[in-house]
């Protein structure tokens, strides 16, 4: 796997939420990702980069775009040195929400992308990473 | 302040969303919206949406909370012109929008409004 261009977007107000939006559509353009599959990666990274601003205090979004085998994917990768998830179980579940949201965010996100990993620790902050390929 | 536009069309008011919106503004939308429907005595909102090419749960609750907030105030809410991939991600997401009304564009929208307010 290579590793054909890379950057990062701060992700600290809601504008930044914005712009990580329409970075990844620019990014996902270039790799000729189908409008679908674009719409949905740019549907989870709202989620995430919410969830990073809101939850996390603020924090960064890593981009990457990836090659392999042939194909070319995005990767992101969301983390903050926020307060981490205590109960990831809980958080991964459906309609379950800590604060004023629908509870879809993390879990529709994980729906929307191909690859989602995601390591937390309490008192620490968050680290998710997601892939799309084309 | 940035705003949305709400513009009156006889009993209805119509609201095409243009822009990439960032939270506080679908926030604002909300609030003007109840305003301008208590002000005008609409029967009926359009929110015109095939301008957006994305809908997450943020978004997607405002348009829930607009539909139930002007049924209390007695007027229908219908959303319009969803494109397919924004619909395809939005029940993938889980949000399947539940009590909003729908239509394909604008002008079945409009005539949907009509025929309920008509009903009434």
């Amino acid at each position: 796997m290579t590793v054909r261009d890379s950057g990062t977007q701060p992700i600290n107000i809601e504008q930044d939420v914005v712009l990580a939006r329409q970075l990844t559509r620019k990014l996902a353009t270039e790799c000729g990702m189908r409008l679908i599959d674009l719409t949905k990666l740019v549907t989870a990274v709202s989620e995430l980069a919410r969830n990073t601003m809101v939850y996390g205090g603020g924090g960064n979004m890593d981009w990457q775009i990836l090659e392999e085998n042939g194909r070319t994917g995005v990767r992101l990768v969301f983390r903050d040195e926020g307060p981490g998830i205590p109960d990831l179980k809980l958080a991964m579940t459906d309609g379950w929400t800590s604060g004023s949201g629908l509870g879809l965010g993390l879990t529709g996100a994980k729906r929307l992308v191909e690859e989602f990993e995601l390591d937390t620790e309490p008192g620490k902050g968050t680290r998710i990473t997601i892939t799309r390929w084309t | 302040m940035e705003r949305i536009p709400i513009l009156k069309m006889g009993d209805f008011l119509l609201v095409t969303i243009q822009v990439d919106m960032h939270d506080q503004l679908a926030l604002t939308l909300q609030d003007d919206l109840s305003e301008r429907i208590s002000q005008t005595s609409a029967r009926g909102v359009l929110i015109d949406i095939s301008a957006l090419d994305m809908v997450d749960s943020f978004i997607g609750r405002m348009i829930g909370t607009i539909s139930g907030l002007s049924k209390i105030m007695d007027a229908e809410t219908v959303l319009v012109g969803m494109q397919p991939a924004v619909a395809i991600t939005l029940v993938e997401l889980g949000l399947t929008l539940p009590g909003v009304s729908t239509a394909l564009n604008v002008e079945r929208g409009m005539k949907l409004l009509q025929d309920r307010v008509r009903d009434q």
